[in-house]
């Protein structure tokens, strides 16, 4: 027993080291903030918060840059120190929470992707004080594990209104291509394009291989040729379904797809893929950062009880040239 | 790479009288091939699918499976020479992403012909196949762990690195730049011939799959790989050079994961940074099916090529079947369970053979 008590003793050192380094940190990113802003956003200057952000970001996917430019921004511009940490593995992601709690931080942001398996460590950390928020994925949910509010879009409602768009663009067979297996949210948005136009068919692609997913879509396209509209769930997956398309000799099948990088929104303004539907990751990581603060700082919540959607909101050629320079710049 | 003075030897000579030897019937000859199982299960699938997919059922249908393969089936060549010389190359998945990455970004920074990045990257990835093989010979160390590091090293860079120069997790668009046009040809160039559409990396395959079978079976260099892959003791001790035909065969597979990594970023002009990982086993697993023994000194070309045949031709007609693609994954263990299982039956058989 003694020897594991030592060695809690330690780890306590340590996570205290830690704090105080980041702390020590903290004022020289709140500095810079002050001298840069110049004092003119209200919150800035050297809150001394700590901020912890858990996701459960797959590394490679271009949609968590923007949530992470997003958390940083806002810690920059709130004076808080944010860490960001993050695992695709459900269990391993209910520990960096405990890590969080652990480290005594200010408050958390988290994604709620499996909720079975997030809420009991959720709930740890409201028992010891620590406000917690949740954002991205997990909106009916949030209330149960007891967070403040949850910012995301609501996938399915996004599902719905792409399932409504391409039926108001003459849709006779919609496919949707599901990237990554057995993820609720993915789910959610080809269960939401199939309750507004039932005339909806969902494929399992391989995302981690382009030439995988173009012959799996190719394959498809050839073997139901009443299909005439592919919904994707990520922007690399529409740009393969321009090619499996092409490839296919279907020049007719359009294209619609969920999230974006540099390349689709190019396509969407040269027309080969008609819209993309922004969730606005960008402000799910500000907002959910933010929130905290101002729950430290003023005691306010946003929400009223309710979830904050930061979409669906459509982009296609009509709003793709304001939307642009946003896009280059990694922040939408 | 490995065509140094082939001549026909005569110091192995099959003997001409066959007095002392068993004549064995031809269904057992046949039966000793490594890839006549996998050969069988290919026509059996391919009739299957026939049967149950009517959309495969066009030539259109087929090349697409060809080019499928192809991608898998390139790379998956000189896995299955590695694995015939009785090691492994758990990073040749991510290595084919880090060749194109490496390739469009140094381009895209600099600003300079794609040429250039391409040449260098194929240094750069063929440091990374002779460090694998160097660690692996000097430490003695099973290449499983030596490349399970590489494996992650690569995975952990390729992300890293990517995100440091471009500030994001996707290779910038290089289709504007210098040389492109000349390189999508030998990469990625398609032809249209009728209702079919011919991808240049079917046309790479073949001609790899031939180069290897020709090596494998035909030179002094290929006698060695078996015998490397067999009992690398003795092939010392009859004065074969383990060392460098080993390094030079995790040289091969880096050689082929270069060439696989220009299609891949050639073809689709930017490449995400977490691509390729998970690309390792399906090409071990083409190589397994294809007779290829995991213990090494076993198998051949055709069969690997089978072995990536059979690969592409389930993952695309349990979609022109209409099934759901989420049972590809256990149709595949199902596969590389049988293939294990006929290959060990057949190892038996053939060693079991007594000579009368």
């Amino acid at each position: 027993m003694t020897p594991t008590r030592a060695r809690r003793g330690l780890t306590v050192a340590g996570v205290v080291a830690v704090v105080a380094i980041a702390a020590a940190a903290c004022s020289g990113g709140g500095a810079t903030n002050t001298t840069s802003t110049g004092g003119g956003g209200g919150g800035g200057g050297n809150s001394g918060y700590t901020f912890a952000m858990i996701t459960h970001e797959t590394p490679g996917d271009t949609f968590w840059d923007r949530i992470k430019a997003g958390a940083n921004q806002a810690a920059k511009d709130t004076g808080s120190t944010l860490k960001y940490s993050s695992d695709p593995d459900a269990a391993k992601q209910a520990v960096l929470i405990q890590n969080a709690i652990d480290s005594k931080v200010d408050g958390i942001a988290t994604t709620l992707v499996t909720p079975d398996a997030l809420i009991p460590t959720i709930k740890k950390a409201i028992a010891a004080g620590i406000p917690v928020d949740t954002f991205n994925s997990g909106i009916d949910f949030f209330q149960q594990a007891g967070a403040l509010t949850h910012f995301a879009s609501n996938e399915k409602l996004a599902g719905q209104a792409a399932g409504k768009r391409a039926a108001a663009a003459g849709a006779t067979k919609i496919l949707c291509t599901i990237q990554q297996s057995g993820s609720v949210a993915l789910e959610d948005r080809c269960a939401g394009v199939k309750d507004t136009f039932p005339n909806t068919e969902n494929l399992q692609v391989n995302g981690a291989d382009d030439a995988a997913v173009t012959t799996a879509i190719q394959a498809k396209l050839t073997e139901d040729k009443s299909i005439n509209w592919i919904v994707t769930l990520g922007a690399p997956q529409a740009l393969d379904s321009i090619k499996a398309a092409q490839g296919a000799g279907r020049a007719d099948v359009k294209i619609g797809t969920f999230d974006t990088n540099p390349d689709a929104a190019q396509a969407v303004q040269d027309g080969k893929i008609q819209w993309f539907i922004d969730q606005q990751p960008y402000l799910q990581g500000y907002m959910a950062i933010t929130q905290l603060y101002l729950y430290k700082k003023n005691g306010n919540v946003l929400g009223g009880g309710q979830a904050v959607l930061t979409g669906p909101s459509f982009v296609d050629k009509t709003n793709i040239a304001q939307v642009m320079p946003f896009i280059k710049n990694n922040t939408r | 790479m490995s065509s140094t003075s082939v001549k026909t030897d005569p110091s192995p000579p099959a003997p001409s009288e066959a007095s002392n030897r068993v004549t064995l019937g031809w269904t057992n000859r046949l039966l000793a091939r490594p890839e006549i199982g996998a050969l069988v299960a290919a026509v059996v699938i391919f009739i299957f699918f026939l049967i149950v997919a009517p959309a495969f059922r066009t030539p259109a249908s087929f090349f697409t499976v060809l080019y499928q393969s192809s991608t898998i089936g390139i790379v998956a060549v000189a896995v299955g020479m590695l694995m015939i010389g009785g090691e492994f190359d758990l990073s040749a998945g991510v290595l084919v992403t880090t060749a194109g990455l490496f390739n469009a970004m140094f381009c895209y920074q600099l600003g300079i012909n794609l040429w250039v990045g391409a040449i260098l990257s194929l240094v750069l990835c063929l440091c990374i196949g002779f460090l694998n093989g160097y660690l692996v010979m000097r430490t003695g160390i099973p290449s499983f762990l030596i490349t399970l590091g590489t494996f992650f090293v690569l995975q952990g860079a390729n992300l890293g690195v990517t995100k440091l120069v471009t500030g994001s997790v996707s290779s910038p668009n290089i289709n504007q730049m210098a040389g492109y046009s000349s390189l999508n040809w030998l990469f990625a160039n398609e032809w249209e011939i009728g209702s079919v559409t011919l991808s240049i990396t079917v046309v790479w395959w073949f001609l790899f799959v031939a180069v290897s079978a020709y090596v494998l079976q035909r030179t002094k260099i290929g006698n060695w790989i078996y015998a490397v892959g067999g009992n690398a003791a003795s092939a010392r001790a009859v004065g074969v050079p383990v060392t460098r035909v080993k390094v030079g065969l995790f040289m091969t597979v880096s050689f082929l994961g270069w060439f696989a990594g220009m299609h891949y970023l050639y073809n689709y002009n930017t490449l995400q940074a977490g691509n390729g990982v998970g690309n390792e086993f399906l090409y071990i697993i083409a190589a397994v099916v294809g007779g290829t023994l995991l213990t090494g000194g076993y198998g051949n070309a055709i069969g690997v090529a089978i072995g990536a045949f059979i690969f592409g031709m389930t993952s695309l007609c349990i979609v022109y079947a209409g099934w759901d693609p989420n049972w590809f994954k256990a149709f595949l263990g199902v596969m590389l369970l049988l293939a294990v299982m006929v290959n060990l039956y057949v190892k038996k058989l053939s060693t079991s053979r007594k000579v009368g």
